[in-house]
């Protein structure tokens, strides 16, 4: 089960002009280098997307941790409850014949 | 990343909270981490928020210290570095205040309440730096003594404030090396260079030690916040592995420590140190330390001068906004 953000998505316009309140939360990825995924490394406040981009490059990539960084704004990240885990997750367990151990293979078979 | 923006919610207790609490102090028996959306007793959450704020507060009250020396450090070399590190102690306070805030805190609460002395940052901070031998006592000692402290908090049981301490490590690493380096080559200059590089260690020794906190006995949270995994060590531990650590470190660049009761310990295996003046902790920490008015008006003005700069970027975001809507209006 998902939740629906609580939040509404950012809006800078809404936001009055003096009121820092009004900086969303933005959540930032970094892929340190070519192969990999985009990791999250934390957060940040910033009035748009281009100074989140500037920002997350000053905070997270001072000694050249990444290649390419990704900006998201947190509220438009839904995640799974963690009061639901259980049952959540639950369809996952009792299904081990999903994973290569649950065979029973003769001895001496190769390349399998 | 933690979504959905309900840490608000779980602030209030509601009826399910022995099964969670029970939930709970498993995760902490496993040594499993605790996350952001997970249940947590209010106390548990309390104490992270204080003491994660308390922490970013120190780190961006930090660079005033060593920031009052830019302009006259003695190299172009030295200049760079420090600006660096000045740079780095600002990023450790925003992964901090991001960590906090998954806490269910906002950044611009935190900072007023910094600014409204309902928050402490670090005793230490309210030294002065007078020379530049103390920008080198500072990022050996006090640097020094924040590792011991931070390696000790990478395995603290919240997630993301042993996330933050595990960036911060790394970092910090080359500030305490630079402080070393800056003190070795004072200490192997002219008479004139040794005597300023041991005149700041005398000045700094007893105030790093104090940044263990008060003596065990006398630290009233320290208990509870080793149970919940959130302190790994008592603040004595990890005082004497400071001393054990800086007293060999001291004999290679030549200066003393000042402390007459420092000796070796045989049968400790440690070294015995002399008694910190814990009135003075107080003092400090209350308010009535020698810098502590003027590094909260720096702070505060700093704060003041930039809101110009916030107002700006936040006009230029609405305009662009606006922009975008009229296109795709068009």
């Amino acid at each position: 089960m998902t939740q629906t953000p609580q939040n509404p998505a950012p809006n800078p316009a809404a936001g009055n002009g003096s009121d820092r309140r009004g900086w969303p939360l933005w959540e930032v990825f970094v892929r340190a280098r070519r192969g990999l995924a985009h990791q999250h490394v934390g957060s940040l406040h910033a009035p748009d997307a281009a100074l989140a981009l500037q920002n997350a490059r000053d905070i997270y990539t001072r000694r050249s941790e990444g290649v390419s960084i990704w900006v998201v704004p947190s509220s438009a990240i839904v995640a799974s409850s963690p009061q639901e885990k259980d049952s959540f997750f639950d369809p996952a367990l009792d299904k081990a014949y999903r994973h290569p151990t649950f065979y029973d293979i003769p001895e001496g078979v190769e390349h399998l | 990343m933690y979504g959905n923006h309900d840490t608000e919610t779980a602030l209030v207790p509601d009826e399910g909270d022995s099964e969670r609490q029970a939930e709970f102090d498993a995760l902490i028996a496993d040594d499993q981490r605790i996350e952001p959306r997970d249940w947590m007793p209010d106390a548990y959450r309390r104490t992270l928020i204080r003491q994660v704020a308390q922490h970013a507060h120190s780190e961006i009250i930090g660079m005033q210290p060593e920031g009052n020396w830019i302009t006259r450090a003695p190299s172009l070399r030295r200049k760079a570095i420090l600006i660096a590190k000045v740079q780095d102690e600002g990023g450790h306070g925003l992964y901090l205040y991001s960590a906090c805030e998954t806490l269910g805190v906002d950044r611009e609460d935190l900072l007023d309440r910094l600014h409204g002395g309902r928050q402490k940052y670090s005793s230490i901070f309210n030294y002065p730096a007078l020379t530049w031998a103390d920008v080198g006592a500072i990022g050996w000692l006090v640097d020094g003594a924040a590792i011991m402290n931070q390696v000790a908090l990478c395995r603290c049981s919240y997630g993301p404030y042993a996330r933050a301490m595990i960036r911060i490590c790394k970092e910090e690493s080359f500030h305490q090396r630079q402080g070393f380096e800056i003190l070795h080559t004072l200490a192997h200059g002219t008479p004139a260079q040794k005597e300023m590089a041991q005149d700041a260690v005398n000045r700094f020794w007893a105030p790093a030690l104090m940044m263990f906190g008060p003596p065990d006995d006398a630290s009233p949270h320290s208990a509870q916040s080793m149970a919940w995994g959130i302190k790994r060590f008592s603040n004595d531990e990890l005082r004497q592995r400071f001393v054990d650590m800086s007293v060999p470190q001291a004999e290679v660049l030549g200066l003393s420590l000042p402390d007459p009761d420092l000796r070796w310990n045989d049968e400790r295996g440690h070294y015995d140190s002399g008694e910190l003046d814990w009135d003075e902790f107080a003092r400090v920490i209350s308010g009535d330390g020698p810098c502590n008015a003027q590094r909260m008006s720096r702070r505060i003005r700093a704060h003041e001068d930039g809101a110009w700069v916030r107002e700006a970027a936040q006009a230029y975001a609405a305009k662009q906004a606006a922009r975008t809507l009229e296109v795709a209006a068009s």
